[in-house]
């Protein structure tokens, strides 16, 4: 019997008690009396009566004031205690009940407090020990994530349904920069854990590399590895090689089951157009200088060969030959301008920033020749492509001859750039050095110390497709080395993304880019009667021109964020301003902070959707109060042919299911019961994230009540009051 | 009587030479700068020989060939390919369409004259 109908049972009680002893006396009275004294009694009562009722209604009404105050303090104040003490015991346990009320409920809260506490102190000493515990698992983990952020060279694991259960920075950077289209994230989010490699890398390339795969590991391969070249949809062209995860037999000597694959992919486009420049090149030195060669020669022979042709034929043969040369010369020099850099040598050289070149050079100086440097004027945003560490040695090299046979004491750097041609130059003052010197220099084995390198500068100058030289500045006594090094074109990381990841990296303990407990993770589809726990979900927010929908307003702005397995993935988000094409209301901006010069020029709805609804893929929509936003987004419907279809849960009808008797479920007041910190509000991406803070506290108290599928969650939302709400 | 040779190139400097060169040796030479005035001058004089270059405006010396050999009249007229494309591949197709001589940019003029003379019986 819930609270309400035994209120209403007192209520009868009370009215009973107060009037049925008096009805009964009167009766029994009224029946033990003679006809003259009822009559009597009737003249005495009748006129009285109201009297009567009116007093025992006012003491009725009385009573329900007393009985209604003891009833809330008592039996409301105790079940609104209890759902708070359920809250201590499961999404926040730092939460504490607050004595109010009559005295022994004030005296109850202050003791569940005391207990709470206690048991506080004792959780923390077993999680202090646990931590402890975990400490070194977590510390292998964090080795590999490091490790996995750091490799040039990126990796992608799968599990046998193609759902990724880690990627690296790399990888995230790479396939980044193969997205194509209006949104800050199209395509580039695709690669998220637990979302399908099929997205990016075509499926049937797969499936028949891990056929591959099998096929060497039934043999005995000790290697079982297979590469293949794909193309993305954007043209670029990728390299990747598989290397197959497997698992333990299930008998001794049985077959070894492949239980996922490692890809490391590697994006060769830009190599593979060098390349074909390549071609180019010695195409067109080659059959291209054909042509001209056969008039040059036939002209020549002829001219050998009939020493008797008369003056005006003997002058046009000559003007063949002349015309053919200079056009072979024209032809030649086109060639090695247009193309010098993919004449360079093969070596692998490395985007670098200058400065950070001779910073790295300068220690090395300091360490190992106790040499002082010093730097002169740095060109700070020139990027050399480089191969760093024979460009290093061969600087310490030149540095500790200088030392030893120059005596000199410091050694300046300087960084400077001229159309392809970077400069680094290598400074010092005092005894000159003949330009037959660096020569000899240039040919000998690079040894420093003990330290043996059979190149030479020479090999490490050629590698670069560089120079070196010599050169004095005689007014200021000094001389230096230049070394002559290639401009990268555009560094192949941008510096945005770099700063982005160092931002993702200094604010989170290790980045989110592995989940291994997806190795069992399986079908893709959304099944009603999976758990909660075990589903990919997208927690999104708009921001909008203004409240209502229906009458014209828009979406300004999208944010989400991916929970998978459990965790909120605060580096796989979705993230856009978009233009309404209409004003922004002005009552609005102080809340969201979006001005009408933040969304001009930015993709509209119709461009955002697309994106969003793909990096949507495959999971659960969460939001607060979801039926605003999805009203946006369904109003959209009919133009863009983008339809949401997939299920929607409202962290605000779920707060009403787990908290029926709180006044208040704004998320705001939801994350302060469950112990949230909201840092970012009313962007939309930081809302998003706290609702997505919420929603896992709350999938966990939903468990607690026996709601564990989505079904049932979807179920237990539909019924409370809030849902009734339209917009 | 004196043998027709066909020279088919569109570099007026090459020309020049095998024009001279053929002279010389004896034939009575005409001369087409593309592939198309190439078929119009075989059908006019019916020549005994078409020096055919590859790599031509219009109609590439390939097409020439192609053409010229699928007229069962002509079946005695002898070709021969000049071409700057020297690989293997490109040999074996120019064989392949019926060229009775494949030969490359740069050559020895003395060496052609001597290829053109025996073709023709000389």
């Amino acid at each position: 019997m819930n609270a309400r109908s035994r209120f209403a049972l007192a209520l009868v009680v009370l009215g009973l008690l107060m009037t049925g002893p008096f009805v009964l006396t009167a009766a029994l009275l009224f029946a033990d009396a003679q006809e003259a004294e009822r009559q009597a009694l009737l003249e005495i009562m009748a006129p009285r009566l109201p009297l009567g009722a009116l007093i025992t209604t006012f003491g009725f009404i009385l009573g329900v004031v007393v009985l209604r105050t003891l009833f809330r303090q008592y039996v409301k104040g105790l079940s609104s205690m209890s759902e708070k003490l359920r809250l201590m015991l499961s999404a926040n346990r730092h939460y504490r009940v607050d004595a109010e009320g009559p005295p022994e409920v004030q005296a109850l809260a202050q003791a569940a407090n005391d207990l709470a506490q206690q048991r506080d102190e004792l959780l923390t000493d077993v999680e202090a020990q646990i931590a402890h515990a975990k400490q070194s698992v977590e510390e292998e983990k964090n080795r590999l994530a490091a490790l996995m952020s750091e490799l040039a060279l990126g990796v992608v694991v799968c599990n046998l349904d193609g759902r990724i259960l880690l990627y690296n920075n790399r990888a995230r950077l790479q396939f980044k920069a193969l997205a194509q289209g209006p949104t800050s994230m199209a395509g580039g989010a695709l690669i998220g854990l637990g979302r399908s490699i099929f997205a990016i890398l075509e499926r049937g390339q797969i499936t028949h590399a891990l056929e591959n795969i099998q096929r060497r590991l039934r043999k005995g391969s000790s290697e079982p590895v297979a590469n293949f070249i794909t193309t993305t949809r954007s043209g670029q062209l990728l390299r990747a090689q598989m290397a197959a995860v497997v698992g333990t037999p299930a008998e001794e000597g049985g077959e070894v089951p492949v239980t996922g694959y490692v890809l490391t992919i590697e994006n060769i486009t830009r190599s593979f157009e060098r390349e074909t420049e390549r071609d180019q090149v010695i195409h067109s030195l080659s059959d291209g200088s054909r042509p001209a060669l056969a008039s040059l020669r036939a002209a020549v022979e002829m001219l050998r060969q009939h020493p008797d042709m008369d003056g005006p034929t003997r002058e046009r043969f000559v003007g063949v030959i002349e015309e053919e040369a200079t056009r072979m010369s024209r032809v030649l020099d086109r060639t090695m301008t247009e193309f010098s850099d993919s004449l360079k040598t093969r070596w692998p050289l490395e985007d670098v920033l200058g400065v950070d070149l001779v910073a790295a050079a300068a220690q090395r100086l300091e360490t190992r020749l106790k040499l002082p440097t010093k730097t002169e004027s740095l060109a700070e945003d020139l990027w050399i492509r480089a191969d760093s560490f024979s460009l290093l040695q061969a600087i310490t090299f030149l540095a500790s001859h200088l030392q030893d046979h120059y005596e000199i004491r410091e050694l300046r750097f300087r960084l400077s750039s001229e159309g392809h041609m970077a400069f680094v130059d290598l400074i010092w003052s005092g005894i000159p050095v003949s330009s037959e010197t660096l020569y000899t220099w240039e040919l000998e084995p690079m040894t420093v110390g003990a330290e043996v390198n059979p190149l030479t500068l020479r090999d490490v100058i050629e590698r670069h497709g560089g120079e070196i030289w010599y050169q004095r500045e005689k007014a200021a006594h000094r001389a230096f080395f230049r070394l002559v090094l290639p401009v990268a074109a555009t560094p192949e990381v941008n510096p945005e993304a770099v700063a982005a990841y160092q931002h993702a990296g200094r604010s989170e303990s290790r980045p989110e880019y592995y989940d291994f407990n997806l190795f069992n993770f399986q079908d893709s589809g959304i099944d009603l009667d999976r758990k909660l726990s075990e589903l990919a979900y997208t927690v999104f927010d708009t921001e909008t021109t203004g409240l209502e929908p229906s009458n014209g307003d828009e979406i300004i702005q999208v944010g989400a964020v991916r929970i998978v397995n459990g965790r909120l993935l605060r580096q796989e988000i979705f993230d856009q301003l978009v233009d309404p094409r209409i004003p922004i209301k002005p009552e609005g901006i102080p809340i969201h902070g979006i001005t009408e010069d933040m969304v001009r020029g930015q993709p509209t709805i119709d461009m955002v959707l697309p994106a969003f609804h793909e990096f949507c893929t495959d999971t659960v929509l969460v939001a607060h109060n979801a039926a605003f936003d999805m009203r946006f987004l369904q109003l959209k419907e009919e133009r863009t042919g983008i339809r949401f279809q997939q299920p929607v849960l409202d962290t605000l009808l779920l707060s009403a299911v787990i908290h029926p008797n709180q006044e208040s479920h704004r998320l705001e007041s939801i994350s302060e019961r469950l112990g949230i910190n909201v840092i970012g509000r009313h962007t939309a991406l930081g809302d998003s994230f706290v609702t997505g803070e919420v929603f896992l506290k709350i999938v966990g108290l939903l468990n607690a009540m026996g709601i564990h599928t989505l079904r049932q969650a979807l179920d237990a939302a539909q019924k409370t009051y809030l849902a009734r709400v339209k917009y | 009587m004196t043998k027709k040779i066909l020279i088919v190139d569109d570099e007026p400097n090459i020309v020049m030479s095998l024009e001279f060169l053929m002279k010389k040796a004896g034939f009575e030479v005409a001369v087409a700068v593309d592939g198309e005035e190439a078929l119009a001058q075989v059908a006019k004089l019916n020549p005994d020989l078409v020096l055919l270059d590859v790599m031509m405006p219009k109609k590439s010396g390939y097409e020439v060939c192609e053409a010229l050999r699928s007229d069962p009249a002509r079946a005695a007229m002898k070709i021969v390919m000049l071409t700057a494309k020297g690989r293997d591949t490109e040999v074996a197709k120019g064989m392949a369409l019926g060229a009775d001589a494949y030969v490359t940019k740069p050559f020895s003029t003395k060496e052609l004259v001597t290829q053109v003379t025996s073709l023709l019986g000389g």
